[in-house]
């Protein structure tokens, strides 16, 4: 690549990354040297995630996205500790798409979680080895030598190597088999579990960090895509003069059209390619194009709900079952039931989606603001009709993903663009682009029915939950699968002698998409609320009902859950067991601290919720108030997380803040709707966030010092927000809320 | 059309349109990244610079309005991150994504420079038109007021 008159900071950058073989995207004053070590040294590479270099320079290789949970930071810290390796010599290098690091995907909380030891081997074997060639040297067990500081201490002598002397040799020594390699005893993590600053702090606040349209190659285009309005939609004529008359465009071009199911596959549309960003949008709204709107033009999202209620008042397919529900409902004293409505969600991460491609010499390299690198690989050599192996995806900085990134359509489209021109192209989704065409969360409305005897106690429990499954974007399926209900349907502990959970229909007509804790949201939204309502059926303190309905503390069989099997996020119930007692004393923790017990005599107006999910517990009280306008605001917020084991206790604490706010967009914007197959919204002034003047003025978490196995971080606490919320607004104004967003009229 | 401007004291001929939106001026014509697009429409403030010391969102301020004026971006906000903002921002670990903090920083910036101890409130008013998705805003609130001498 000859460096061109364009070719500026920017872009030296860029190929000043190519050259190092990944994106180095930032660097740490305290944690990290001036430069990476590189790979062409002598040193120590026991394995794909760690180099040693004879200057004593670490680097460590993040596999996973950094899209704000702190991975970079975390890892590099656990990496380090395992190792004994002093923080000041760590780099971070970001790594390519490659199944040579095993799962890239950074969702479903699952960076730590599930793989806390295998990730401490790797930083093991490598100690091993230096341990082993300081062995070797001083002439004894390596069972005297000890890894500490970035040194090899000889416990009898107190000789000391350094990590820098032992590389070379280290790395000469054949790679010891795991089952030979011990991990650190915990205790010996010095920094693990503490706060730990943030790795890419600087980079941040000096706009330094590279993110996905940071990227400028020599000659790159910029593409924006108008596509169809309704899913399944195709182009019936355009007309792309007045756009190729807007200077700087280069083309229109018509991209193709997706056949389910739909995946992840470009949208179809019209691109228009210009020479920068402004061009192509002012070319992009100079088209004239009609639309085909295809089959699902007639969806109406408020009409949906008709359909969505009868799935639920109708018996569905059983998914957990114990004793007899219908008996025992029949003969309940009582019956409780509510039916709770949350929309579609859409995930609005700040950077909108984008991807920038190079297709050459069939090749392609891609740079993407990607959660899944190997997603992205795979997607774009399946509509480049090449070999994944040719296709090289960089990840850069990703500005917020929140599980839209994971989905590597806009990469698609770059690659599609980047062949059909020759050229660098960058695929720059706009705002409306991402509000209109999104991977929504599933609508749901779910149906909860509460058998109660004489003296209060509940005796039944049905749930029926219909909702458009993220499987119909794979297959033609029109209702949620049994496994999908693991996610706060089938893993509730229930005291209830007789439990019965059902699906109901629910066929989707936009494309459906994991969103930050999924199916959660809605599942504890309804559960979360409808407890809440116990109470207030029971005249019964909501803490107490809490309680009483999880029952005592215990690890609930599948048996005693009325489950065939349970998921678990992919973990054994070995591992990770439903326990009762956990969840039990998430809400003893959050009540305690939220002085839930005194709120009446503190004038504080109090909701609470908690829930199970990714194989954490996450307790939450709000306090809900009148702002003087008369709006309803959500004045306090306190958490409580058990996550068992944690590796960096501020990236915990940050997420579980960022999650409540996440919720109170839920609770009080959230929802996208569609009229005509088309979604209604199209940026933030309709496509409502939370803004500083909605969120709390103190935040406070508590962290559950746990021995248990890490569970997930980044999405457990959103699921129990907002019927935290609700509850409390049901505590302020006696108003019940069963659909989110709220509708709260402002009485000024 | 040949347009001239300043932007961190540094001054640049651009061959561009006036109504050109001075976001894609800095990013795709001078290649200053660290301002950010995030809608395009003035409604999340992830764009924000300074005209003249004074917050303005770049996505809808055209090269028109910005004449002689002097801009200043993230990239120019201090020589090398010692703003008492940015300082306070990695002390209190303030970014999640990251991707919305140059448009907050430089709102804070100008929010000190005419309000240099603002109250929660001043802090609400001023801040109300950035977003941010990862919801760092308890952390944005404690770092301004950390900077401004009246905070953690």
């Amino acid at each position: 690549m000859t460096p061109s008159p364009r070719l500026t900071r920017r872009s030296m950058l860029a190929l000043l990354n190519l050259s190092a073989g990944g994106l180095v995207l930032g660097l740490y004053p305290t944690l990290g040297v001036a430069a990476p070590a590189t790979k062409a040294s002598k040193g120590l590479t026991p394995n794909v995630f760690l180099h040693l270099s004879n200057d004593g320079r670490l680097t460590v290789v993040c596999h996973r996205s950094e899209m704000g949970q702190g991975i970079r930071s975390s890892l590099a810290v656990l990496l380090a500790d395992e190792l004994g390796a002093d923080l000041a010599l760590v780099n971070i290098e970001q790594a390519d798409g490659d199944e040579k690091y095993g799962d890239q995907n950074t969702d479903g909380s699952s960076s730590i979680r599930g793989k806390y030891d295998a990730l401490r081997l790797t930083a093991a074997t490598a100690r091993s080895m230096l341990e082993t060639a300081a062995a070797q040297r001083w002439r004894v067990s390596p069972t005297l030598c000890f890894a500490k500081n970035h040194v090899v201490t000889n416990q009898r002598t107190q000789a000391k190597l350094t990590f820098a002397e032992l590389a070379d040799a280290a790395g000469a020594l054949p790679v010891p088999r795991a089952e030979k390699v011990t991990l650190r005893p915990q205790a010996e993590l010095e920094h693990v579990g503490t706060n730990m600053p943030l790795l890419d702090g600087p980079a941040y606040v000096t706009g330094k960090a590279v993110y996905g349209a940071d990227v400028t190659l020599p000659g790159t285009l910029v593409a924006v895509i108008a596509r169809p309005p309704v899913v399944g939609g195709t182009v019936r004529s355009v007309d792309g003069s007045r756009a190729m008359a807007v200077r700087g465009v280069k083309r229109v071009v018509q991209v193709r059209n997706p056949v389910p199911p739909y995946v992840f596959q470009p949208w179809g549309g019209v691109a228009v390619i210009a020479d920068n960003t402004w061009a192509a949008m002012r070319g992009r709204a100079a088209l004239d194009i009609t639309w085909t709107d295809g089959d699902n033009a007639a969806y109406d999202s408020d009409e949906y709900r008709k359909t969505l209620s009868e799935s639920v008042n109708t018996p569905g397919v059983v998914a957990r079952n114990v004793g007899n529900v219908e008996q025992a409902l029949a003969a309940a004293a009582r019956v409780v039931e509510a039916e709770y409505h949350v929309p579609h969600l859409a995930h609005l991460p700040m950077e909108p989606p984008v991807a920038l491609a190079h297709f050459h010499d069939g090749r392609c390299e891609v740079w993407a603001s990607t959660q899944n690198p190997q997603e992205a690989r795979e997607n774009a050599a399946k509509v480049l009709g090449i070999d994944p192996k040719d296709v090289t995806v960089h990840v850069t900085f990703v500005g917020g993903g929140f599980g839209r990134k994971s989905k590597a359509d806009f990469v698609a489209e770059a690659a599609l663009l980047s062949k059909e021109m020759g050229a660098p192209v960058r695929v720059q989704w706009t705002r409306e682009d991402d509000v209109q065409h999104d991977y929504y969360n599933a609508v749901s409305t779910q149906k909860l029915t509460a058998g109660l005897d004489a003296s209060g106690s509940v005796t039944a429990w049905r749930h029926r939950t219909a909702f458009t499954p993220i499987a119909s974007l794979f297959a033609p399926i029109s209702a949620p699968l049994v496994n999908d209900l693991q996610q706060g349907v089938l893993d509730l502990a229930l005291a209830a002698p007789n439990v019965r959970a059902e699906t109901g229909r629910a066929p989707a007509h936009v494309r459906v998409g994991w969103l930050r804790s999924v199916y959660n949201i809605f599942h504890a939204f309804a559960v979360g609320s409808f407890v809440d309502e116990l109470a207030f059926a029971k005249g019964q303190d909501p803490k107490a009902t809490w309680l009483e309905v999880i029952g005592p503390a215990r690890k609930v069989s599948l048996e005693a859950l009325g489950v065939k099997q349970l998921p678990n996020y992919g973990a054994t119930l070995e591992d990770h067991p439903v326990d009762a007692g956990r969840l039990r004393n998430v809400i003893e923790r959050v009540t305690q601290i939220s002085n839930w017990a005194d709120r009446k005599q503190n004038g504080k107006v109090l909701g609470l919720a908690a829930h199970r999910s990714f194989l954490s517990y996450v307790g939450v009280v709000v306090s809900a108030v009148t702002r003087p306008d008369g709006r309803i605001a959500i004045d306090d917020a306190w958490v409580v997380v058990d996550a068992g084991l944690i590796v960096n206790a501020d990236r915990v604490r940050s997420q579980m803040e960022g999650a409540v706010v996440f919720g109170i967009s839920h609770a009080f914007y959230g929802g996208a709707t569609m009229k005509k197959g088309a979604t209604v919204q199209s940026n933030f002034h309709d496509a409502k966030l939370a803004r500083i003047r909605d969120v709390p003025r103190v935040i406070e978490v508590e962290i559950i010092k746990s021995t248990e196995k890490p569970g997930g971080v980044g999405e457990p606490c959103v699921p129990p927000v907002a019927p935290a919320i609700a509850n409390a607004v049901f505590a302020l104004t006696g108003r019940r809320i069963r659909r989110l967003p709220m509708q709260l009229e402002v009485s000024v | 059309m040949s347009l001239t401007l300043t932007v961190n004291g540094v001054e640049h001929h651009v061959d561009a349109e006036p109504e050109m939106p001075l976001l894609w001026v800095l990013r795709d014509l001078l290649n200053l990244p660290g301002t950010k697009f995030g809608c395009g429409q003035a409604l999340c403030g992830a764009c924000t610079v300074h005209l003249d010391g004074r917050p303005v969102r770049s996505c809808v301020t055209p090269m028109s309005r910005v004449g002689a004026a002097q801009v200043t971006t993230i990239e120019g906000l201090s020589p090398n991150g010692s703003h008492p903002l940015q300082q306070a921002w990695v002390e209190l670990a303030v970014p999640q994504c990251g991707f919305c903090q140059a448009g907050q920083l430089m709102t804070a910036a100008a929010l000190l420079a005419s309000t240099p101890h603002p109250t929660d409130d001043e802090i609400d008013r001023s801040m109300g038109g950035n977003i941010c998705r990862c919801g760092t805003y308890t952390r944005i609130r404690a770092a301004i007021k950390k900077a401004a001498g009246s905070g953690p």
